[in-house]
C-alpha cells in the first residue's frame, strides 16, 4: 500500500481545484459555482504484498479511507492443473494435488483419492489401518493449516510472536510428514486404495509425545491473542457475514461455521472413520473476523482429540488394498514373481483404467468444502477434473465483506478468510 | 439403502421440473439434466422448494464429438436436508446459457471461469471478464482442442527491457502416449469376423 499516500495526494488537489471549466455541471440550474470535494481514488493492492497471502491483486476503490469497491484479480498463480491432469494417469496426477492448497497438502490428496476410489468402486475395500492413518494425517494437516493461518493472520494485525511460536509447532508436524511420506511438504502419501507405505514404527509414539504438549502451546497462543485488546480491536465486528449471506456466497468450512451454520462434512456426510470418532463442531455467532479466528483455534483442539483417538485405533494390518491392478506389489515379491513384475511395470507406465462415470466427491478440508468433480471415460487418464476450492468462493465475497471498512480492515479480512492461491488459481 | 430411497424420491420430485430428466449415478449421486430455457426459474425452484441453499460449484465440460459440445455442471448442496444434486445443462459455443447470478450471487466467478476456460457464454451475466488467464489471453485453454503447451510463451527480454510473448518453441515434441491396448475392447480380430458373428452375436440371441 505504499501507493496509498501518493494516490491520496494526487487525488487531493484534483478534487479541490475548483476550476469551473473542467468540472462537470454539478451546479445544476443555479449559476453559483459549487465546489464538490470528491476524495475517491483507486488503489492497486498487490500482487506482491505480504498481507495479500500470495499473489492477490486487489483493485480497491476508496472513498477517503473507506473501501467502496474491491475487485480481486486472481489467476497469477494459475498453473493449469486441471488441464495437466487430463494428460496424466490417475497416479501421476497425485502430486499435482499436493500443490493445490500447499498449506494442507494431504487434505487435497484426500479428495482426489476418495474420488478415484469411488469411480473404481473400491471405497469400501480400503483397509482399516489405511483409513485410520488417512484420518489422522487429515487432522494433523488441519492443525498444520490453522496454525499457519491463525499466526500469519495475527501477523497481519500486528502481532509477531504467534508466528514465531506457531512455525516451531508446524516444523514438528512437517517432520511427521517426512517420516510418513519421505518428503517435508509435498508428500504424495495417500493412494487410491490406501496409503503409499506404512508408518515407521516409532512415529505413533512421536505423534503422541507431540500431542501431549500441544494443548499447552494452544493455551499460550490464545493467551497472546484471544483477549488481546489490539487484536480484538482489529477483528471484532470486521467483515461480518450473516448466515444467509454466507450460504448464498457459497461459504463452507470455518467461514460458514463462524456465521452460525452448524455444518461440517465430517459430521453431515462422514467419510473415512469420522463417524466413529468423538468430536464437536465449534460454531460461531457473529460471523466476523474474530469468530473466524476463534473457530480455527477450537477446531485445532478438536483435531487434536481426533488425532489421539486415531492413535488409539492404530492396529497392525494392511495399509492398502490387495488388488495389484490398482496398487503396486511389494518390492520383495517383484524379485521373485513374474506376475508382480508385470503388474509393477503396467502400473507405472500405463496406470490403471477407471470405469466410465462421474463423481463429485467432497472432503472437509481445513479451509472448507474441497470438492473434486472427476469425469472418467474408461481410459487410464481422467477426462475432466474440476477442483472446487473453498477459498475461491470466500475470496469472491471480498467486496461484500470489506465494503465500508477501512483499508487496514481489508487486510484483516483477507487474513481471516484463509486464502491460499494454490487452490484458488489452480 | 434408505439413503438410496430418499435419493430416488427426490429424483422423482425434481423430475417434475419442466424438461427435466434425472439419473442416479452409481447409486449415490443424483444427476438432473435441464434444458437451457427456463433454467433460472428451475434453479430458483430448486433453491426455494427443494431447499438447495448453496451453489457449491459450477464448471464446464467439453465433449467435442457431441452436437452440443459443452456441458455446464452445477453442484448444489442442501444444508437443511443434507443432500446434493448435480444439474447438467448442455450448450454449444454459440448458444448462451442463462446466468443464475440472480439466484446465487456467488455464480459470478464460476461463470467467469467457465467463460474463460471453455468460452461458454452466460446470458445476463454483466461481468463476463476473464478470470484465471493472463491479461490479453486468447483462446479457451480447457477445450479439448487447445494444446497442452498453449500457443505463446513468455520471457523477459533483456534488450527491450520488457516481458515479451513469443510462439511456443519446444525442444522436444510433446509426447502423448497411447495406452489403449488393441487387445482390450476389441472383440473381433481382423479376418476373424465370422467367428465373432457366430460366437458373440449368436451367443447373445
Amino acid at each position: 500500500m505504499s501507493g496509498s499516500s501518493a494516490m491520496a495526494s494526487e487525488a487531493g488537489p484534483l478534487a479541490t481545484s475548483a476550476d469551473p471549466a473542467t468540472m462537470p455541471s454539478a451546479t445544476g440550474t443555479s449559476n453559483e459555482v459549487k465546489t464538490v470535494e470528491v476524495d475517491s481514488h483507486t488503489i492497486n493492492f498487490g500482487p506482491q504484498h505480504p498481507a495479500a497471502h500470495g499473489v492477490l491483486r486487489l483493485i480497491l476503490e476508496m472513498k477517503g479511507e473507506m473501501v467502496e469497491r474491491a475487485d480481486p484479480h486472481i489467476g497469477l498463480l494459475h498453473r493449469g492443473t486441471e488441464k495437466l491432469v487430463e494428460y496424466k494417469t490417475y497416479l501421476q496426477a497425485m502430486p499435482y494435488m499436493d500443490r493445490l492448497d500447499y498449506v494442507s497438502p494431504m487434505c487435497m490428496e484426500h479428495s482426489w483419492v476418495l474420488a478415484v476410489e469411488r469411480l473404481l468402486h473400491i471405497e469400501k475395500d480400503v483397509p482399516e489401518r489405511a483409513r485410520v492413518i488417512r484420518t489422522m494425517f487429515a487432522e494433523l494437516t488441519r492443525i498444520l493449516n490453522h496454525l499457519l493461518n491463525v499466526t500469519t493472520y495475527a501477523l497481519d494485525c500486528g502481532a509477531i510472536t504467534p508466528a514465531l511460536w506457531g512455525f516451531e509447532q508446524r516444523e514438528h508436524l512437517l517432520e511427521f510428514y517426512e517420516a510418513a511420506g519421505g518428503s517435508h511438504y509435498h508428500v504424495n502419501y495417500f493412494r487410491p486404495g490406501g496409503v503409499a507405505r506404512d508408518l515407521p514404527a516409532d512415529l505413533p509414539g512421536r505423534i503422541a509425545t507431540w500431542a501431549a504438549q500441544f494443548p499447552k502451546f494452544l493455551d499460550d497462543l490464545e493467551g497472546l491473542l484471544t483477549n488481546n485488546r489490539i487484536f480484538k480491536q482489529r477483528t471484532v465486528d470486521i467483515g461480518v457475514m450473516t448466515a444467509e449471506q454466507a450460504m448464498e456466497w457459497g461459504f463452507s468450512g470455518p467461514c460458514l461455521r463462524a456465521s452460525g451454520v452448524p455444518w461440517d462434512l465430517r459430521k453431515a456426510q462422514p467419510y473415512e472413520i469420522y463417524d466413529q470418532l468423538d468430536f464437536d463442531i465449534p460454531v460461531g455467532r457473529q460471523g466476523d473476523c474474530y469468530d473466524r479466528y476463534l473457530i480455527r483455534i477450537m477446531e485445532m483442539r478438536q483435531s487434536l482429540r481426533m488425532v489421539e483417538q486415531c492413535l488409539g485405533r492404530l492396529k497392525p494390518g494392511p495399509i492398502k488394498i490387495l488388488d495389484n491392478k490398482i496398487v503396486p506389489p511389494k518390492r520383495g515379491e517383484m524379485k521373485r514373481s513374474m506376475e508382480s513384475l508385470i503388474h509393477h511395470f503396467k502400473l507405472y507406465t500405463e496406470g490403471f483404467h477407471v470405469p466410465e462415470g462421474a463423481t463429485y466427491t467432497v472432503t472437509e478440508a481445513p479451509k472448507g468444502e474441497f470438492g473434486m468433480y472427476l469425469v472418467a471415460d474408461g481410459t487410464n487418464r481422467p477426462y475432466r477434473c474440476k477442483v472446487r476450492a473453498p477459498g475461491f468462493a470466500h475470496l469472491q465475497a471480498m467486496e461484500v465483506l470489506s465494503k465500508g471498512h477501512m483499508l487496514a480492515d481489508a487486510v484483516a479480512i483477507i487474513g481471516s478468510l484463509d486464502i491460499v492461491f494454490g487452490e484458488i488459481d489452480r | 439403502m434408505a439413503e438410496n430411497e430418499t435419493l430416488t424420491a427426490l429424483g422423482e420430485a425434481v423430475a417434475a421440473l419442466p424438461g427435466a430428466r434425472t439419473a442416479i449415478e452409481r447409486g449415490a449421486e443424483l444427476v438432473l439434466t435441464l434444458p437451457r430455457e427456463g433454467l433460472v426459474e428451475a434453479m430458483r425452484r430448486l433453491r426455494d422448494e427443494f431447499h438447495f441453499e448453496q451453489l457449491m460449484d459450477l464448471c464446464g465440460t467439453d465433449w467435442p464429438e457431441r452436437p452440443l459440445r459443452f456441458e455446464v455442471i452445477y453442484n448444489l448442496l442442501s444444508l437443511s436436508q443434507n443432500r446434493r444434486i448435480r444439474v447438467v445443462v448442455a450448450t454449444d459455443a454459440a448458444t448462451p446459457v442463462p446466468s443464475i447470478v440472480s439466484v446465487w450471487p456467488c455464480a459470478t466467478w464460476y461463470e467467469r471461469e467457465a467463460w474463460d476456460m471453455y468460452g461458454i457464454v452466460f446470458e445476463g451475466q454483466t461481468d463476463l471478464r476473464r478470470l484465471l488467464t493472463d491479461y490479453g489471453f486468447e483462446g479457451h485453454p480447457l477445450r479439448k482442442d487447445f494444446p497442452l503447451t498453449g500457443h505463446v510463451e513468455v520471457r523477459y527480454d533483456e534488450d527491450r527491457k520488457q516481458v515479451v510473448y513469443e510462439p511456443v518453441k519446444l525442444q522436444q515434441d510433446f509426447r502423448n502416449f497411447d495406452f489403449l491396448s488393441p487387445w482390450e475392447g476389441l472383440t473381433t480380430l481382423p479376418g476373424d469376423e465370422k467367428v465373432h458373428l457366430n460366437r458373440i452375436e449368436g451367443g447373445k440371441s
